[in-house]
């Protein structure tokens, strides 16, 4: 590679570290200097990814630059640069929606005392991502990957004072631990089997040999996916997400939307050559026959329906946004499993563009109100902040999946790809999950933005000023467009199997979904009309949520999120003080207890009955002494 | 070889330092601590100097000095360098002056403290260079009285109980060892290590020990109870559970100082028992005992995990999580010696295993005294409370002081970019090769972990302030100065490894290839 590449691929990876470093050292008092270094770390970064995507898109070859970082014996590791369409995109994406956001952030945070620290945990968090997406091997990953749930800790607790903040920081990190423990162990199996953790090497060897990983496959398949579960919250790892959003709002878009949380799906889509080889079970288990990629599939399908039921009856406006993520990313794995690792990235893009969008609509709101959350003590918005409700209706009608904005392309991909997969059942269960979403979404829309005002903080509300609008609209743009982007075409060209590859015209992809798969497409729309009709007929005069009321039991299990949390806590809650007791019980009474002080009290009583012997009586001592004598002269000579 | 004696110096000197300082009269107690400290630092610079002048291209024993001592017993005095001992000379001189620092406020005779302080550093640096057995275990010994009169006259509630226990159980660790190798020098005339470790390799060792014949038991278990004799002196000292229960009540009764050198320094003695003594010596024996060896390694790690989670002392439950990561080290230990093929593939995960236990066993003493300073320095600002519950929202008062602990517990956590990352996953990357179960239920020990030590940054630093300490300083100057040259140590090692590890992996990869017979 070209040495000037290589020095931006430097100055893009630690350039978001070095201001991190620079504010922690030099300026944790001075929050307009942290924003600056923040921003144009992020800003320098984009501009320099923009060049490398502008100048790989007429220099095609397959750069990997590498150095060494560690050694023992004859075993590597190495820092390694990958760039391919996949990481110049997620580059993209990172640096380009992570900018907006930073600028957003200065807008949202201002009069905080600890603006610097955020935005120095914000640098540190883009420095941890762009190094996932730029790894060439498995243990860069899992370093950054570790790097990025300690950022995510550090943002989630930003409000550390808040109790709630702190469980949830604390939450967040323990349960992608879970999941990144069956990731080291899956690490480890294809390390030891392949002798590689490089993903070329890797991926060479399968191609060679694609039964190198004889029965081991599914499993090393699977302990991998554990680590995307835990990442890109998949059930049943998923509970971590929405308490995440005791974080600040763009945090909550950064990191818990647009990227950190695509992390597991670009994960799997980058290492998806892994899945391809065919499942070799051992010949006793042999009618297991189940795939990896089928359990992605349905892990991916059912927390998309999950979420999306939870998203129904919620009334925290992050937290019904948190769960339409959990339930968009159950679409991307979902993708990934159904064979279609382009299409998951396809939406994983336009989802970062409207769900950041949506969130940071969402701040402008709860900023607005003096954070304010609770959609019924909305309404009427849409007159107050006409600015922040427009873009927030282009994000919806994005995520909806309405023609012509960017979710409908992205979405339709997905479930064309389980259509086309045989997956009928998943496919089903994706057209369900679009109309749950269009349910969700306009009574957010209708509820919060429409009707009148309900409580006196919204009659005091004002449009939120130009540094959070703007990047509203800097967003609300790719978000109605992206499906003209061409995106699925860069992307089905990497991965080489996509429905077709030639270039279109804006028009020809305009209704190119209706053209290539018109049942899939109708399908999707259909769903989004009744979702729409369903939501106009419940929520557009609602002055309280109406379904309780018709749903009964039901309504109430989707509000308390089917209780998951709550069997958890108790699980845990038994084990570990179960255990804790029994192996400190243990240590203070059986072993410390009883060995010890029994043979501490073994001794002291041989100690006391020997002293009995010790009467200080001279005659005693001398008939011992001569008896002694005796016996050993007996022995001696009788023998 | 050098001409310098720097071994020799090396050792003598805080010996030396210790009857300066225990000669100053009470009132010069500044005297006393500056020069204490002063002592420290030299031995520090002789050690870097040991460090920089170390050829890491050479796997034989390096600063060797020799000479006869007490010919009649094969007693020499005997001392050398290879990879891990100097790494654990570097280790001691960095943690004492870390050590005396922490311990600068002790206004009770700070003169005898020191002083004792000192004699330990001397034993450390002896028991870490020396060769012979003779030589090397008046130094074990050594080391083993100024812990138990600094535990018992600077101690906390409990000390008297401590410190007898401490001391009793270590000393049956020893009368064990003792008798093992009077019976190794019945059978070979010698006690020295290096050629032990050849005679134990050409099976001069066993060979002998058949000769000894005693009570007619058959060799098999002389040799057994003989490897029995050893294990038993080093694994009370690491410790290996069950032999563990002296050390959360000598670890929480200790004062700050002497806490985090048994938890730095002296639980590495046994580690590093383990790597000079037992398994060269008695390779055998240790592939005869693997599995319960092995067993004994996993259980220490949950358990000692699970422990800790139910502590509700801050210093007890690092004591704890100290158990925890030094099984790691008996874990990637005992994995590197299971019996293989011949492939160059097994060379390299052992070489991983080894090279991650020596690494882990430095970090560990970085972390962990680290760990114990902070809740020092806690406890001296909250009239000697250290409970899990009597803090909250401390990092609001204590921003500078919470950003330190917090890289020591992460570091602890292994967390990638800090030092307690490479170690771990070095040893998880060879024992998951050679011993994929034990190391798969080991992982555990990562998330037990993770789960105690979130709870402690949650529980002592977030959520609303505890109002009793709204008056809380946060770090002055001088524990700020004390406290970041250890953290900068823990970021250097974690982003960049091969520092340390260029030094060790030519030994390691020596010892593997010496005691499997790797060409």
């Amino acid at each position: 590679m070209h040495p000037i590449l290589i020095l931006f691929l430097w100055l893009i990876l630690f350039l978001p570290l070095a201001a991190a470093v620079g504010i922690t050292l030099f300026a944790l008092r001075s929050p307009a200097r942290s924003a600056q270094l923040s921003i144009g770390a992020i800003g320098a970064a984009f501009g320099l990814s923009l060049a490398l995507f502008w100048h790989f898109s007429s220099h095609p070859e397959p750069p990997e630059w590498y150095i060494n970082w560690l050694s023992v014996a004859d075993l590597k590791i190495d820092l390694g640069f990958r760039l391919d369409p996949l990481s110049l995109l997620m580059l993209l994406i990172v640096t380009g929606v992570g900018g907006a956001i930073h600028i957003y952030s200065w807008g949202y945070l201002r009069g905080d005392r600890s603006v610097p620290r955020f935005f120095a945990c914000l640098s540190f968090f883009t420095f941890s991502m762009l190094g996932i997406v730029l790894a060439n091997n498995f243990v860069q990953m899992f370093i950054f990957w570790e790097l990025v749930g300690l950022s995510s800790y550090l943002l989630i607790g930003f409000w550390h004072e808040r109790p709630a903040a702190a469980d949830a920081a604390k939450k967040a990190f323990l349960v992608n631990r879970l999941g990144d423990f069956g990731f080291l162990i899956g690490i480890l199996i294809l390390w030891n089997v392949l002798g590689s953790v490089h993903f070329q090497t890797l991926q060479g060897k399968l191609a060679d040999n694609p039964h190198a990983l004889w029965s081991l496959t599914t499993v090393a398949g699977l302990l991998i996916f554990c680590g995307a579960m835990g990442k890109s919250a998949q059930f049943p790892l998923h509970v971590w997400l929405p308490d995440a959003m005791e974080g600040p709002t763009p945090v909550s878009a950064l990191i818990h939307a647009a990227t950190m949380v695509a992390a597991g799906v670009y994960m799997l889509c980058r290492v998806f050559f892994l899945f391809q080889a065919a499942p070799q079970w051992p010949d006793d288990i042999a009618w297991l026959q189940v795939s990896a990629l089928d359990v992605i599939a349905w892990i991916g399908g059912i927390t998309a329906l999950l979420s999306a039921l939870m998203a129904v009856q919620q009334n925290d406006i992050k937290r019904i946004l948190a769960y339409s993520t959990l339930s968009q990313l159950g679409y991307m794995v979902m993708a990934v499993g159904v064979n279609g690792p382009g299409q998951g990235m396809y939406h994983l893009t336009t989802h970062a563009f409207f769900k950041a969008l949506l969130f940071l609509g969402a701040g402008s709101v709860i900023l607005a109100l003096h954070h304010e959350q609770d959609i019924w003590k909305m309404g009427g918005l849409a007159k107050k902040m006409p600015l922040t409700y427009w873009t927030f209706l282009i994000g919806t009608l994005a995520l909806c999946g309405v023609p012509p904005f960017s979710g409908f392309y992205s979405k339709d991909a997905i479930l064309a790809a389980a259509f086309e997969h045989g997956q009928f059942v998943l496919f089903g269960l994706g057209v369900g999950v679009a109309m749950l979403t269009a349910l969700y979404m306009f009574r957010l829309v209708w509820v919060a933005f429409g009707g009148s005002a309900r409580s006196a903080a919204v009659n005091h509300a004002q449009e939120s000023p130009r540094i959070i609008t703007l990047p509203l609209i800097a967003l609300a743009i790719p978000s109605a467009l992206a499906g003209f982007f061409g995106i699925d075409h860069y992307l089905a060209g990497y991965f080489s199997h996509g429905r077709s590859a030639e270039a279109a015209s804006w028009l020809h992809r305009l209704v190119a979904p209706f053209a290539q798969a018109p049942l899939p497409a109708w399908a999707g729309l259909v769903a989004v009309g009744v979702g729409f009709v369903a939501a106009w007929q419940l929520y557009r005069e609602a002055k309280t949520d109406p379904l309780p009321r018709l749903l009964g039991g039901f309504a109430q299990a989707m509000r308390e999120r089917f209780y998951f949390d709550e069997l958890y806590a108790k699980i845990i809650a038994y084990t570990q003080d179960a255990l804790a007791t029994v192996v400190d019980g243990l240590d203070r009474w059986i072993l410390a207890g009883t060995l010890v002080r029994g043979v501490h009290g073994t001794v002291e009583l041989a100690g006391r009955l020997l002293r009995l012997l010790q009467t200080g009586n001279l005659q005693t001592y001398a008939l011992v002494v001569a008896t002694g004598v005796l016996l050993l002269l007996y022995c001696l000579i009788v023998r | 070889m050098s001409q310098l004696h720097l071994i020799s110096i090396l050792t003598a000197l805080p010996a030396f330092g210790a009857l300066v300082v225990a000669g100053f009269d009470a009132p010069s107690k500044r005297l006393a601590r500056g020069v204490g400290l002063a002592f420290s630092l030299v031995s520090l610079a002789l050690a870097l100097a040991l460090w920089a002048r170390f050829n890491p291209e050479v796997t034989e024993l390096q600063f060797v000095e020799r000479h006869r001592w007490i010919p009649s017993l094969g007693v020499d005095y005997f001392v050398g360098v290879d990879g891990l001992g100097l790494l654990m000379v570097l280790l001691t001189g960095l943690l004492v002056p870390f050590s005396l620092l922490a311990s600068w406020k002790i206004e009770e005779k700070p003169q005898l403290y020191f002083a004792l302080v000192l004699l330990l550093e001397s034993g450390l640096f002896g028991t870490f260079t020396a060769l012979n057995f003779f030589h090397w275990f008046i130094f074990w010994e050594l080391s083993l009285i100024p812990v138990f009169f600094l535990i018992k006259l600077w101690g906390g509630r409990e000390r008297s109980q401590a410190a007898t226990q401490f001391f009793i159980y270590t000393l049956v660790g020893s009368v064990a060892m003792l008798l093992a190798f009077q019976a190794i020098f019945l059978a070979t005339g010698t006690f020295n290590f290096p050629e032990l470790t050849q005679m134990a390799h050409d099976r001069r060792l066993a060979n002998g020990l058949l000769k000894i014949g005693w009570l007619d038991m058959p060799p098999r278990l002389i040799a057994l109870l003989v490897f029995g004799g050893v294990f038993l002196g080093f694994a009370v000292k690491v410790p290996l559970i069950p032999f563990h229960t002296w050390l959360p009540v000598a670890y929480a009764e200790a004062p700050t100082g002497v806490s985090m050198l048994l938890t730095g320094a002296m639980s590495k003695m046994g580690v590093y028992g383990f790597l000079r003594v037992l398994l060269p010596i008695f390779p055998e024996q240790t592939r005869a005992m693997l599995t319960p060896l092995m067993a004994m390694a996993v259980v220490t790690i949950v358990y000692s995990a699970w422990a800790a989670m139910a502590q509700k002392d801050l210093k007890r439950t690092i004591a704890y999580s100290s158990i925890n990561h030094l099984g790691y080290c008996l874990l990637g230990l005992f994995a590197a010696m299971k019996t293989m093929g011949s492939d160059a593939v097994w060379l390299n995960e052992k070489a991983a295993a080894l090279n991650g236990v020596l690494l882990q066993m430095f970090n560990h003493g970085l972390s962990a005294s680290a760990l114990f300073c902070c809740v020092g320095l806690l406890a001296e600002r909250s009239g000697g409370r250290r409970g899990l519950d009597d803090f909250g929202g401390l990092r609001k008062v204590m921003p500078v002081f919470c950003g330190l602990m917090g890289i020591a517990l992460f570091s602890s956590l292994g967390l990638p970019g800090l030092n307690g990352f490479i170690g771990e996953f070095l040893i998880f990357k060879g024992a998951f090769a050679l011993s994929p179960l034990a190391t798969a239920v080991a992982t555990l020990g990562l998330l037990l972990t993770a789960i105690f030590l979130l709870n402690i940054l949650q529980k002592v630093f977030s959520g609303p302030l505890n109002e009793r300490w709204s008056q809380m300083p946060d770090l002055s100057a001088n524990e700020r100065a004390m406290l970041m040259p250890v953290v900068a140590l823990m970021l250097a090692i974690g982003l960049y490894p091969q520092l340390l590890l260029g030094v060790i992996n030519p030994t390691v990869v020596g010892w593997i290839k010496q005691i499997f017979n790797y060409v």
